[in-house]
Formats: C-alpha cells, structure tokens, sequence
C-alpha cells in the first residue's frame, strides 16, 4: 500500500503545483493519474498551445508549463500513480483514507486533493452497432501491449496522431495494417503524415479513405469489419481482420467521484472557499474540478486554491503545531532529495 | 428590431435547440467577443462539463451543432474541418459552436446542438 501525507488525484498543473506548496511544508505527496503521463489537459489536449495569463510567462506552451512544473517539484519526490483511475474512497478508523484504482492499487494518506479537473479521460467510442459486445473480443480502444498484436491482422479508424503513430508503429508488427479515416487529409504531426505516405507506398499500411467502419462481424469474437468507402458511388468493403483499434481521442468524465459522497453542482465539486474543503473533512478539491460561487476555470486560479488547500492541510494534519507561513526568498527550497535552494548570501567587505 | 447595447451594436436573437428538443431563443451580444458555445454557455443551455470542455480550441468537438437556418457563414478553418471528421453525429450541416463568432449577420440563427459524445 502506497503511504503518503497528501493524496492528490489528477496530475494536471494543479495537482502538480499543490506538490509545490506541501512540500514547503514538509508534507509528502503522490498523485494519481487516468493518464499515461502528468499534465492533465495541457499535455492531453493542447500541448502547443501558448498560453498567456500565467502571471510572469507573457507566453508560455501548455507541454513546457508542465515541464517546468515537473521541474519545480522534482526536490519533493512525488509518487505517481499513472494510467489508473481513483475508483474508491474508503474512511478507515484512524480516520486516513483509502482510494483505490481501478487495477487495485491502494493508497492511504490523511489528505485528499482531488485535482480532477473535468474528469478522467476515457476514450470516444465510435457509434457502431453491438461495439460494445466486441470490447476486449477484437475491440481496443487503447494499445496496452503492442505485443498482441504480432502477426496479426489489425485495422486502425481515425485521423489524428494517435490513429497516425500507431499505424506507424505497427506496420513493423502486425502482418497487415489498414487504417480508415472519414477524410482524405490527417490531421498530425508533418512527419507522422509523411511517413504514413511512404508506408503505403511500400505496400506496408492499405490506407482506405475517405471511408468508415459501419459493422462489425464475427460469433464470439470479432473476425470482420464492414468498411463504407465514400465516392462517386459508395461502396461496402468487408475486411477480415482479427483487431479493430478505434482511435478518436477521449473524453473527460467525472466518473466514479461523482459516487464518493461528495456534493455535485453542475458537474463540479462544492467547497468551502476557506480552504477549498468539500462537504467531507479531510477531502478537498482544487482547480477546475472544483465549483463556488465566483469560481474561474484558469489555472492561476488553481494554484492558488492549491496554495490554501495544503495551508489548511497542515493544520489538520498537525492541529497543535504553531505555524507561519514563510517566503521562499527567505527560508529557501528544502527538498526531499536533500537538495538546498536560497537566495545567495550578499558579500560583506569593505571597498578601499 | 434589434436592440443596440451600450456601446451602439446590436444584440442579436439566435434560436438554440438543446439536446432535450427545447428550442431557446436567446439575445447573443455582438460586442463582447463571444462565440456560439460561449452563448450556449452563459445560458446554460447544456450542462457544464459537457460543451466547451477544450475552452473554444476546435480540440473536442463538444460543442458540435447543426445549423438550421440559411444563414450565410465564414467557412470552415482547417482545425475545425478536421475535429468534425472525427468527430460523431456528424452532419453536412455541423459546425463547431466556439468556431462561429457572433456578428450582426447573425441575426435570426437558428441552431441544434448535436447529441453529447
């Protein structure tokens, strides 16, 4: 079982910032994330995006806001629990929590920041008749382990870089790659499109486009699909095929939160603007997950709500202790890594 | 006749019909910088959380609605030409809601937003 002071769910640049600010105050952290990777939003959806409103980066990239994020707290030693989703949340009789994964890891910890943002990313799944009884039976809508897919017949749907670099990637591996797209154009990375060009080419991917997968076939497992190709005259293709990958981005939802007890407005989580408390002491909810009267969805304003979170954390965590808050232009960073950052010394000496 | 707001520009009225059926005939300001699913928004014509999740980038096709009147509007940019060929319920007449501006030309607009996905 994982230990720790602060439980943070949701790795996006608020969950990441609140790591900041507890670790000035010597509490630990780690964070669950439904993604393979930190940055919530920023690295999921807009990457190279600039943004321009937090305060001292006239301009900065969501992927580089995080990476200076990663940065930031590097010295504090966050754990990360990624690509598993906060599926429950249990009171034990010390009065910790205990949030449990999807895959069953458990977590304990007195604190939990739910820094979720609008949810946890889950995949868009094609409108497709009985997908859903061809879900793990030849329908993925992840590529977990690439190895499945060894000399097998597999069929990507989609037109962004994920249907793109997999395509890619698996033309090495599977024995026939097709990939289906509703347009002639792909909407990626110029290399990604290139090199998807020369691989068809090569007779190494059968690009069919513009067309769509409309049905699905097989007893038990799925072992054809029935392709639509749009043209003068519209023509049906059925494909065998032993993996049908659809790969069209994901959707935030608010999931299983929204079952822990928690009070919900308009999809958001209701807090104390004290402390960004919920209605569950020792549960508090930050950044866009979070709703009160007032309530902006940017950023700077999650690091803020981060800031008073872990100040009111403190002091559940240690009701007795006496505390103030100090600046880091005069106590310094203190890592957990033994690493000491502070202001240099100015120099004393005369001059002649 | 439209209304002039305080800095001289008309309000328009655009007719939104929610995923519930429930057509909305709402004043959309000209003069605020706002987009179609910041309208819809600031109504409350579609619960939080389920349009406008990527803020208006042309990312996520939440906020994806079919335009029913003839109204003559600015073609399509390339990220939005793309998000809608991935994106579902898709319709020869789709558009994305924050890709559509609201000008004076829109007056009278009447739109559908596409189911949530």
């Amino acid at each position: 079982m994982i230990k720790t002071d602060i439980l943070i769910i949701g790795a996006g640049p608020t969950g990441l910032f609140a790591v900041f600010e507890a670790g000035l105050l010597q509490l630990k952290c780690h964070l669950i994330d439904a993604l393979p990777q930190a940055g919530g939003q920023c690295s999921e959806i807009y990457p190279k995006k600039p943004i321009y409103d937090i305060p001292g980066f006239p301009e900065v990239l969501a992927g580089d806001l995080v990476n200076n994020l990663m940065e930031q707290i590097k010295a504090f030693q966050p754990g990360f629990t990624l690509g598993e989703r906060a599926n429950t949340i249990e009171k034990l009789e010390d009065g910790t929590f205990l949030v449990t994964t999807n895959k069953g890891t458990r977590h304990n910890a007195p604190i939990v920041a739910i820094a979720g943002g609008l949810g946890s990313f889950e995949p868009r799944k094609p409108l497709i008749d009985r997908i859903k009884d061809y879900e793990d039976k030849g329908v993925a809508y992840f590529i977990k382990d690439p190895e499945v897919y060894r000399n097998k017949k597999v069929l990507i749907a989609g037109g962004g870089d994920s249907a793109l670099d997999w395509s890619i990637f698996l033309a090495d591996v599977a024995s026939e790659v097709t990939l289906v797209h509703r347009r002639n154009e792909f909407r990626g990375a110029l290399d990604s499109v290139e090199k998807v060009q020369s691989l068809k080419n090569l007779g190494k991917i059968n690009l069919i486009t513009p067309a769509e997968v409309v049905g699905l076939k097989g007893s038990g497992k799925l072992e054809a699909v029935v392709i639509n190709k749009t043209g003068d005259e519209d023509e049906e293709i059925t494909k065998e095929i032993d993996y049908f990958i659809p790969l069209f981005g994901l959707s935030p939802k608010l999931g299983p939160i929204a079952d822990w007890g928690l009070e919900i407005e308009k999809n958001a989580i209701k807090v104390d603007t004290f402390d960004y408390q919920t209605n569950i002491p020792g549960i508090y909810a930050i950044g866009d997950v979070n709703t009160y009267p007032g309530k902006l969805k940017l950023i700077l304003c999650g690091f803020h709500e981060a800031t008073l979170m872990c100040q009111s954390a403190y002091q559940r965590i240690f009701p007795d202790k006496k505390y103030v808050m100090k600046y880091t232009t005069v106590g310094g960073v203190s890592g957990f890594d033994g690493s000491k950052k502070e202001a240099p010394k100015a120099v004393v000496k005369s001059i002649d | 006749m439209a209304k002039k707001n305080i800095s001289g520009m008309s309000d328009v009225k655009i007719k939104i019909k929610d995923r519930d059926g429930v057509v909305h005939e709402v004043d959309a300001p000209t003069d605020m910088n706002m987009n179609l699913m910041e309208i819809v928004r600031s109504y409350e014509l579609a619960p939080e959380g389920t349009i406008g999740i990527c803020g208006g980038m042309a990312m996520c096709a939440s906020c994806q609605c079919y335009i029913e009147s003839d109204h003559q509007l600015p073609g399509m940019s390339d990220d939005e030409d793309a998000m809608l060929a991935e994106a579902f319920h898709v319709k020869d007449n789709s558009r994305l809601g924050c890709q559509i501006h609201i000008t004076e030309d829109l007056e009278g607009l009447e739109v559908e937003l596409a189911p949530e996905s």
